[in-house]
């Protein structure tokens, strides 16, 4: 069974060039001399000087990463807390109508969130611009954090904490001493994933987002529109560096527990 | 005067009036919804007592524990500690400790965080904390693996780690929910005696939980036994054994054959029984039931002689049959006696010696008879 067919070699080439053969044109071509973004004129790393020395890109990069940290703190708690709520207490009123609207904006097309998002704050008279937009970032990232924590808390042994309690610690101490520290890999995931998501809009930060406050993506976007230049592709290249390196540490980090946790395991049983 | 079972230690407060109850179960009831999970129930404790809840899965015993505990709210009545009324008090203010079924040891702590986990909660300085858990390590033998985590650990090892957790903060009373419910059966028998050893030196008041009914009569004082949320009867594992107050009990725990029957004369001290299988029953009994009365005459079977002799007084309290099954445990023989009536008794006896002459062999005809102070009489 474990032969590589011809059959499942195929597979593999045409299912990875389909998902990664973009990215790396994209890769290749930001080292490319030429201006000219489809014809290669030799290797260059002239675009990514050129990149840090554009300043409205660079302030756009800047408002998308303070978005992203604030937006994406502010979601781990409250999709924390939404979780621990779903979980906790299976049999208060509501709770279906509950999670059923915690996963709404899970599957709710992104130019509802974001025009819904922008009435509301043209209603109240919240005038756009870094605020509103971290806003929006945090209500459509949360209920991302709330699913990644719940499925944490689904399997967590909550004799543990009931312990916490015996021992004399009060439901705060219980919760930052045991309840936190245990389910901090699922937190942690959350954060990543809600500042990733906050990282790469565009849609909503179309319509929520001021005069002051472009985010990168709509930078980069508007500036495809008047043709695509190689600083762009640079730009692209180090988002995407960033991106593909926290993945990595994540799954090194997780793998590399599970292993020393097996072998643990594995000792201690062999030592009775 | 002789007395049930063999005395462990000369503990018994239950039978002295004056003493007070530790703990007291107060007519307690607790609904789950529809779920009456214990029902008015009342239940005394008392110090330095080990006092074994034992009943099947669902009988109520660890909801009992739990509100014990703290982690339930009794529906109605209520539960005294020490004279104090528990109502309100939540578990982090109450002088109990717990050792969880699934050990519940915090996994991101070591095993001294672990054991050190209450005393830091109360405040404690830590020159004092580190002396007392280097001291509950040394009790549970586990000085060599303070740095440890949980899952470094083997079954039973984490549930010494368990036990110090829980004695650390030195706690009026220890619940024990199924202590021993993981570990494997030789592990389990040695840990049943250091359990008993730790408590008698410790003197703590113990209230374990558990369906394993060889544990409750190896390790408690009393046993309670419990089904549907009731008591149905309290008291040392030799009475629970020898003179069990009710069918149920006399089932649940250990081998029992039960005669059913009609009583025929009850005098003062002595009952007679004719029971259905086709022989007469004169028991001592301290039931009285009327003449013409259904009662049942339950009897261990380590208490019916099997021999080929025809008994002297028969055919009171003995009966003929035929060896139906043999089952050779080593220790003792378990025979399975086909009476004439039909119906099939369980003796056992005990193999003290090597070699018998003349052994009784399958379909041999047979009788059983007992003594009238082998049996217990209980009314329908």
């Amino acid at each position: 069974m474990n032969r590589w067919s011809r059959f499942n070699i195929a597979s593999i080439v045409i299912g990875f060039a389909f998902l990664y053969l973009p990215i790396v044109l994209l890769v290749i071509f930001s080292f490319n001399a030429s201006k000219l973004v489809t014809v290669w004129a030799g290797f260059s790393t002239q675009w990514y000087g050129q990149l840090f020395r554009n300043q409205a890109l660079m302030d756009a990069a800047w408002v998308t990463v303070r978005v992203g940290l604030l937006s994406a703190t502010v979601a781990t708690v409250l999709g924390t807390l939404a979780a621990l709520a779903m979980t906790r207490y299976q049999r208060f009123h509501g709770r279906v109508l509950f999670s059923g609207m915690i996963y709404a904006p899970l599957v709710m097309p992104e130019v509802i969130t974001g025009l819904s998002m922008l009435l509301l704050f043209v209603a109240i008279g919240f005038d756009r611009g870094f605020w509103t937009l971290t806003i929006a970032h945090i209500t459509f990232t949360m209920c991302f954090v709330a699913v990644v924590i719940q499925s944490r808390l689904a399997s967590f042994d909550r004799s543990i904490e009931e312990a916490a309690l015996d021992l004399g610690a009060t439901p705060t101490a219980t919760f930052f001493q045991v309840t936190l520290p245990v389910i901090a890999p699922a937190v942690f995931s959350g954060w990543v994933l809600a500042f990733t998501l906050s990282l790469d809009d565009l849609v909503i930060s179309s319509f929520t987002s001021g005069p002051g406050a472009t985010t990168l993506p709509m930078k980069i976007y508007s500036q495809v529109r008047l043709g695509v230049t190689p600083e762009i592709n640079a730009a692209c290249t180090i988002l995407i560096g960033i991106v593909a390196t926290g993945v990595l540490i994540a799954s090194i980090v997780s793998r590399r527990q599970q292993i020393q946790r097996e072998r643990d395991e594995r000792a201690a049983f062999a030592a009775g | 005067m002789k007395s049930l079972g063999s005395i462990r230690r000369s503990f018994s407060p239950w039978t002295d009036p004056s003493s007070k109850p530790f703990i007291s179960f107060r007519n307690v009831t607790k609904r789950f919804g529809d779920f009456v999970a214990v029902d008015d129930l009342s239940l005394d404790i008392y110090t330095r007592e080990f006092h074994a809840l034992l009943g099947a899965s669902g009988c109520g015993k660890s909801t009992l524990l739990r509100m014990l505990a703290g982690f339930e709210q009794p529906t109605s009545g209520e539960i005294i500690l020490d004279g104090q009324n528990l109502a309100g008090i939540p578990p982090y203010r109450r002088p109990v400790n717990m050792m969880f079924q699934s050990y519940a040891l915090f996994p991101h702590m070591t095993v001294e965080t672990n054991i050190a986990f209450g005393l830091k909660q109360d405040g404690m300085p830590k020159p004092d904390i580190a002396e007392r858990v280097t001291q509950m390590l040394k009790l549970v033998k586990m000085e060599q693996f303070a740095k440890r985590k949980p899952h470094q650990l083997s079954g039973g090892q984490r549930q010494r780690v368990a036990l110090a957790r829980s004695l650390a903060k030195q706690p009026k009373v220890l619940l024990l929910d199924e202590p021993l419910g993981a570990l494997d059966k030789k592990l389990r028998e040695e840990t049943q005696f250091e359990l008993m050893d730790l408590q008698q030196d410790l003197g703590l008041t113990f209230v374990v939980v558990t369906h394993d009914q060889e544990e409750a009569m190896t390790m408690a004082d009393r046993i309670a036994v419990m089904a549907h949320g009731k008591v149905i009867q309290v008291a040392t594992p030799a009475e629970i054994y020898e003179a069990p107050n009710c069918r149920f009990v006399a089932d649940f725990i250990g081998d029992v054959n039960i005669f059913d029957g009609t009583v025929s004369r009850a005098q003062a001290s002595e009952i007679r029984i004719e029971a259905d299988a086709g022989f007469a029953i004169e028991a001592a009994s301290s039931e009285h039931p009327s003449e013409g009365a259904k009662a049942g005459f339950a009897i261990r079977p380590e208490k019916i002689r099997v021999g080929r002799q025809v008994p002297a007084g028969s055919p009171v309290n003995a009966a003929e049959g035929e060896l139906w099954d043999i089952a050779y445990l080593g220790d003792m023989t378990v025979y399975h006696v086909k009476l004439n009536s039909g119906k099939v008794v369980k003796a056992s006896s005990l193999n003290a010696v090597r070699a018998v002459e003349d052994p009784l062999g399958y379909d041999q005809k047979v009788w059983i008879s007992f003594d009238r102070d082998a049996g217990v009489v209980l009314k329908d």
